[in-house]
């Protein structure tokens, strides 16, 4: 343990050197201990890479939209905790029910309806008051109902509360996120570096099997297999993980570690006895992680617009996504009607772009900050 | 050139294999056994085995694979079990130039707008339009597709009235036509391939001429005749004439919706090959020269921009073909991806199955074609022996 932290001391010294700008002599001892080092090493190349990232108004576009959707994910917990969604029969996300009720003027005919906001004929109110006459006021509960003091973006046709699904949601969306873009990583970084490092049979395999992969269409394929089997959310995370993962991401990784592969300090490293998972796992794979954070971006991207497709189709096995809030909208028969009902449209299908546009700006600006060509002169 | 062909053919041939053995242990993977569920249990245990022995289900899980394999390239996809006695081939058979169709124009579609807009964007870096390009298309690449689908219609067929809302023909227009849709369809498709190849000699030939100014010629020659042709094509056929433009009125709000999602890809990448190209030195010679700005970047930059454009054009396929899926489902246009979400819900296996292996089928065709392209599009990678 000491020697090897003596070892990394000397390593150091150099870019100790070069941010202290204090010329280090041998025999000196060192003026910090080594994880201040590291710390300040690290915390100068996170300040440099922000800089440059802040440059960027699209990255921070993102971050601020990610951000956004992280504090309304947050809001869901606090506001059934604390705060003004704390009736559970109604905040419910998916148990919940509340019939916003409508009070109605009964009037004699279809025809003397003027405002169906605030009237109705005496033929129709007998549905819900039976015996109202024309000059009776009728209350008529309402679902979905338009927003009001209750429910900030109304109640869907089941009457439940879109404002509560919608921030319930977002903890689902970026736990698919997450899980998809940890998968992602794992795979691709394995795949890519093992190919790399082992050219070969090994290479070829991989590379054929990514191109497979890559060609086939996620869609279609995610629609047959949740056909067959009970998709839940981890396990959708998973399999857009291993799929994006094992295709273009693996792709891209591989030719990344190809050129950490030839660098010298991989051949001292085998000099001085390193086996060979010592190298891929202490030396190349942590070489090629930045990069594999930039796919994991796009990962989290594809993985929220897929799942909220594929449960606009009613495929996945979850208790509430922003997805299943338009199918819901869909089936009931909303969605077409125009802005008539734009609190079932809009709220629910903008979250699900504005989250994947979120972390495609973010992952445009990392890109950028790791690929110096694409940056402006 | 037709070696590389032959070898790309085997490859691919190769893949769709693999693929189609993955698909068929996904099936044998998936809970519960087919025959149990179509089979009554209730009648006796040696007429079970025979209809067992019948479909093939009897032998091992290896024989069956090969069976499966064997049966899926002979064409015999089995019976659908929604629409019952039609084979699933049929029933592909319909749907497929549809879909080929819609693909098609989409992806041409979205290729040419994402490269024109992807070149001007990064030739003016910086300022007001390209911050606005840039997002506008981030942010129709990742929009939440289905959702899109359903605004447009809600814009230009509900509330503008311009394009029918969906469907791929007016039900009430065709009751008495002489003709089925997909008669009129196949003619529409032959015309349109045949003006294709039109265009495609025209632009081959010019690739041979030795003058610049000849290659020109025959080129807009190319254009000038397919033109020609479609025009003297339908006004042969001037009963036919208003079916076919039904369909195509229902074929332009999906196909400008799904060029629309696509395009961002291709735009964000053409700007970015662009950025790299115009570092290069031979983009400062040319500055240096004096060739006109504009010449600068439509030969100079973006003809060697469009490489790297080109292989993404394999990414942009799958996801032409996933957003093709959605398209046909919201805009009820009867073709393969439609097709594969219904016959999932309502558990036609057999349909499913065969829609999908036809769907990887079409990828790597696709895939194909673009090597091809790629191989003709640059020297350096162009394989040794031919051109």
């Amino acid at each position: 343990m000491v020697i090897k932290d003596q070892e990394a001391a000397e390593l150091l010294e150099q870019d100790l050197e070069s941010v202290s700008g204090v010329e280090l002599h041998e025999g000196d001892a060192l003026p910090e201990s080594l994880w201040r080092v590291r710390w300040r090493l690290g915390w100068a190349a996170l300040k440099k890479n922000w800089k440059l990232f802040a440059e960027n108004k699209i990255g921070l576009i993102g971050l601020f939209l990610i951000l956004f959707f992280a504090l309304m994910a947050l809001a869901f917990p606090v506001f059934r905790a604390v705060g003004p969604w704390q009736d559970d029969a109604v905040y419910d996300p998916i148990i919940g029910y509340d019939a916003v009720v409508q009070e109605l003027e009964v009037v004699a005919t279809e025809a003397d309806v003027v405002d169906p906001a605030t009237q109705i004929d005496a033929v129709n109110a007998q549905l819900w008051c039976f015996g109202a006459l024309p000059g009776d006021t009728c209350e008529i509960p309402r679902a979905p109902a338009p927003p009001n003091n209750d429910h900030w973006l109304g109640t869907d046709p089941l009457g439940r509360d879109v404002a509560s699904q919608l921030t319930y949601s977002t903890r689902a969306a970026f736990f698919l996120g997450a899980v998809a873009a940890i998968v992602t990583v794992v795979v691709a970084t394995t795949v890519g570096s093992m190919a790399a490092f082992y050219g070969g049979w090994l290479d070829n395999f991989l590379m054929r099997l990514a191109d497979l992969v890559l060609l086939m269409p996620l869609i279609p394929i995610l629609i047959v297999v949740s056909g067959m089997f009970t998709v839940t959310m981890p396990l959708l995370g998973v399999m857009i993980g291993i799929l994006s993962g094992f295709g273009g991401t693996a792709i891209v990784l591989k030719s990344q570690a190809l050129s950490v592969k030839v660098k010298p300090f991989i051949d001292a490293a085998r000099v001085s006895g390193g086996s060979n998972m010592h190298l891929i796992f202490k030396h190349v794979i942590p070489n090629v992680l930045p990069l594999s954070f930039l796919y994991m971006m796009f990962t989290v991207t594809e993985a929220v617009s897929l799942e909220a497709t594929l449960s606009f189709f009613g495929l996945i096995e979850a208790p509430m996504t922003w997805g299943i809030m338009l199918s819901t909208a869909q089936t009931q028969g909303y969605l077409r009607s125009g802005l008539e009902f734009w609190w079932l449209l809009i709220p629910a299908g903008l979250a699900v772009s504005l989250l994947a546009a979120g972390f495609f700006f973010a992952g445009r600006a990392m890109d950028e900050v790791i690929n110096p060509r694409l940056r402006a002169q | 050139m037709l070696r590389f062909i032959a070898k790309r053919l085997v490859q691919m041939a190769f893949l769709f294999f693999l693929f189609l053995s993955l698909v068929f242990f996904l099936l044998q993977a998936q809970p519960g056994d087919i025959s149990s569920q179509f089979i009554n249990p209730t009648i006796p245990a040696e007429v079970q085995q025979q209809i067992l022995a019948r479909l093939g289900l009897d032998g091992s899980i290896w024989s069956q694979w090969w069976n499966y394999i064997t049966n899926f390239f002979t064409g015999n996809l089995g019976v659908s079990f929604s629409q019952f006695p039609e084979p699933v081939i049929d029933v592909i058979g319909e749907r497929i130039p549809r879909t080929l169709f819609l693909f098609t124009f989409a992806t041409l579609l979205s290729y040419i707008m994402g490269f024109t807009l992807g070149k001007r964007v990064a030739w003016k870096r910086g300022g007001f339009s390209e911050y606005t390009v840039t997002i506008g298309g981030v942010l129709l690449y990742t929009v939440f597709y289905p959702w899109f689908g359903i605004l447009m219609i809600l814009l230009f067929a509900s509330t503008l009235g311009w394009f029918p809302i969906s469907g791929f023909l007016t039900p009430e227009f065709w009751r008495n036509a002489p003709y089925t849709g997909n008669e009129v369809f196949g003619q529409m498709l032959l015309s349109l391939t045949i003006a294709g190849i039109v265009v495609v000699a025209g632009l081959i030939l010019a690739r041979r001429a030795e003058e610049r100014s000849t290659a020109r010629i025959i080129r807009r020659g190319g254009y000038a005749l397919s033109v020609l042709f479609l025009a003297g094509f339908w006004l042969l056929r001037p009963d036919m004439r208003p079916y076919a433009t039904d369909i195509i009125h229902h074929t332009i709000l999906p196909v400008v919706t799904l060029a629309l999602v696509a395009f961002a890809g291709t735009m964000l990448l053409t700007r970015s090959s662009m950025l790299e190209t115009l570092k290069e030195d031979y983009i400062l010679t040319a500055r240096a020269k004096g060739v006109p700005e504009s010449d600068i970047r439509d030969h100079h930059a973006a003809r060697n921009a469009l490489l790297p454009v080109v292989t993404s054009f394999i990414l942009g396929l799958a996801f032409i073909i996933g957003g093709g899926v959605v398209t046909e489902t919201i805009f009820s246009w009867p073709g393969m991806g439609s097709l594969l979400l219904t016959a999932t819900v309502i558990e036609d296996v057999p349909l499913a199955t065969g829609a999908l292996g036809f769907i990887g089928i079409l990828a790597l065709l696709a895939h194909l074609l673009v090597d091809i392209l790629y191989n003709v599009l640059d020297p350096r990678v162009r394989v040794q022996g031919g051109r």
